[in-house]
């Protein structure tokens, strides 16, 4: 392998890995608050491809315009979601809202494929993201570079909410102590409502830049980007947001690389990414950067 | 100001609270002492609406508190520093004093409290950006304490404040809720320490196994033969 397409495989990689570090986000703050892998959330990033889809093919919006209304909208279904099928067990033992997402999941899944129809649809991308340029005698498509660059805005807009803001601090108050927290009159369901909002946006967004790299959408497009960027927030230790952006980066950068060096074992990325997860779970339980003693999945 | 008549609790099957009855008059501080188990705890959760009582009722300013959230009952002007003080590990001193005055959703007045509980606790401005968890027990109480004043509560509701604190400490916290009362606040006190709770309080009322057994006002309580035996260690 020659240098250019070295890089060229570095680029892809950091692009995969942003896009899964989105996705984890969302995965690492529900657990965070409410200790609950929200099995629904790769049905939300396909809801979030789905919506743009439609805003430009049915409605005509401008690109930028189908982008930011899609994006708000699978935000208010995050927050559904949260309504109809986790609130109402919140005193229910753990496993119930986990069973309860479960089939969230398959049922989203299910109503995407009677809604949407089962055939993948071709994913119009704007040509403001399709144009080839010359980096050093690299070609690259302009996308490589726009999900990394958005990536890092989103990122540092989550951190302004989560370090700088009211519903941030409460956030960060009810991922410890959530009796404490409502000693302080913290509306613990709006925290969470707000929560899931975010994470789901983050996850649309994820939906959209996937699907202008594949760029075909289909209603199960959800389940191994959502899989592997739960695999990403395991591993970067769940719970921790920077720890969700490093295994998310990892796991792109990793999956790409094998796929690079190894292409004979290329049959073998999806499996790479569990395998990955166990090795370093052996030696290190709670993830990267996760709390040691806090009660793993 | 807070009224309890007969409140009965339970944990699943565990009578805890049997029956009482009790009052916190506007501008006094009321003590609550008893042994371990006794439900002084219990009692302060049941006020705030962490667990529900089966029977009785509780009022506050006029107002009953049954059925009640937390956090409209915090907004109602109660406010309690929770056993343990239950301090965010994770926030910073800052943080943890901003949270405080979440209840009373009040930006504008946030920097004053801030000054008045810095005062109080001149440590704690030391230590602003310090996280919560790496504070000492004693910084860690003051804290607990300071985040509550935070929501400039009418009624002050402390359980156990001195516990764990070096007898020197526990003298400045029973002056730190002198100065507080001082300043208008009611305060409902729960301590093992009975005599420093005795002494500093205008009532109080001493607990067994979720009945009232006494009640008198701190210094008919502190002549008490029976208290002075059972929970002042005095043999005479
Ligand atoms: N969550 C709970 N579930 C079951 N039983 C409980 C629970 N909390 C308290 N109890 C029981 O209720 C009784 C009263 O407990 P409480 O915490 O109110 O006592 P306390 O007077 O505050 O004691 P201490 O001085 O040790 O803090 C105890 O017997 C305790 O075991
Ligand atoms: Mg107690």
């Amino acid at each position: 392998m020659n240098l250019q397409m070295f890089l060229q495989n570095l680029a892809n990689g950091v692009s995969l890995g942003t896009l899964y570090a989105l996705i984890a986000c969302g995965y690492t703050m529900v657990y965070g608050i409410l200790r609950l892998i929200n099995f629904a959330h790769g049905e939300i990033f396909m809801l979030g491809a789905y919506f743009i889809y439609y805003n430009i093919l049915l409605f005509a919006l401008p690109w930028w315009l189908a982008f930011l209304i899609a994006v708000g909208a699978t935000g208010l279904v995050g927050v559904a979601v949260d309504w109809i099928a986790y609130k109402p067990l919140r005193d229910a033992p753990r496993i119930s809202a986990l069973i309860s997402a479960i089939g969230v999941s398959f049922f989203v899944q299910n109503l995407g494929l009677v809604v949407f129809g089962g055939r993948p649809k071709p994913f119009p991308v704007p040509a403001f993201f399709s144009q080839m340029v010359n980096v050093g005698g690299v070609r690259i498509m302009s996308l490589t570079f726009f999900i990394p660059i958005l990536a890092i805005v989103l990122f540092l807009i989550l951190s302004f909410l989560i370090y700088r803001t009211k519903p941030g601090l409460a956030m960060r108050a009810i991922s410890k102590d959530i009796e404490t927290a409502r000693l302080m009159a913290v509306d613990i369901n709006k925290t969470i409502a707000f929560t899931f909002a975010i994470g789901s946006i983050l996850a649309a967004a994820g939906g959209a830049m996937w699907a202008m790299r594949y760029p075909q959408i289909n209603p199960m497009m959800g389940t191994m980007p959502g899989l592997k960027a739960f695999i990403a927030a395991v591993l970067g230790g769940i719970g921790s947001i920077p720890g969700a952006m490093l295994g998310g980066l990892l796991i792109g950068l990793l999956e790409i690389m094998f796929v690079a060096f190894l292409p004979a074992l290329s049959g073998y990325r999806d499996a790479l990414s569990f395998i990955v997860l166990i090795l370093i779970l052996l030696v290190r339980p709670s993830g990267f950067l996760g709390e040691k003693g806090e009660e793993k999945v | 100001m807070l009224q309890l008549n007969d409140v009965h609790v339970y944990y699943g099957g565990i009578y805890a609270i049997k029956g009482i009855s009790f009052a916190v008059p506007k501008g006094k501080i009321v003590s609550l002492i008893g042994a371990n188990g006794a439900g002084k705890s219990t009692i302060l959760r049941s006020i705030v609406g962490l667990v529900q009582p089966r029977s009785g009722s509780i009022t506050f300013q006029g107002e009953n508190l049954q059925g009640k959230r937390t956090d409209r009952i915090v907004k109602s002007g109660i406010t309690m520093v929770p056993e343990g003080r239950r301090i965010f590990p994770n926030l910073t001193v800052k943080e943890n004093l901003r949270l405080g005055a979440f209840p009373r959703d009040n930006d504008g007045a946030m920097a004053e409290d801030l000054n008045w509980v810095y005062e109080l606790f001149p440590r704690l401005k030391e230590r602003e950006w310090q996280k919560g968890g790496t504070l000492s027990g004693g910084e860690q109480q003051m804290l607990a304490v300071g985040r509550a004043l935070m929501s400039r509560p009418s009624l002050l509701m402390m359980d156990e404040p001195s516990l764990g604190l070096a007898p020197k400490l526990v003298q400045e916290i029973f002056e730190i809720i002198k100065q507080i009362h001082k300043q208008g606040v009611t305060i409902l006190l729960i301590e093992q320490n009975a005599l420093a709770a005795l002494r500093i309080c205008d009532y109080g009322y001493v607990l067994e196994t979720g009945s009232i057994i006494m009640h008198g006002t701190g210094q008919e309580l502190l002549q008490h033969q029976g208290v002075r035996r059972a929970y002042l260690g005095i043999a005479e």
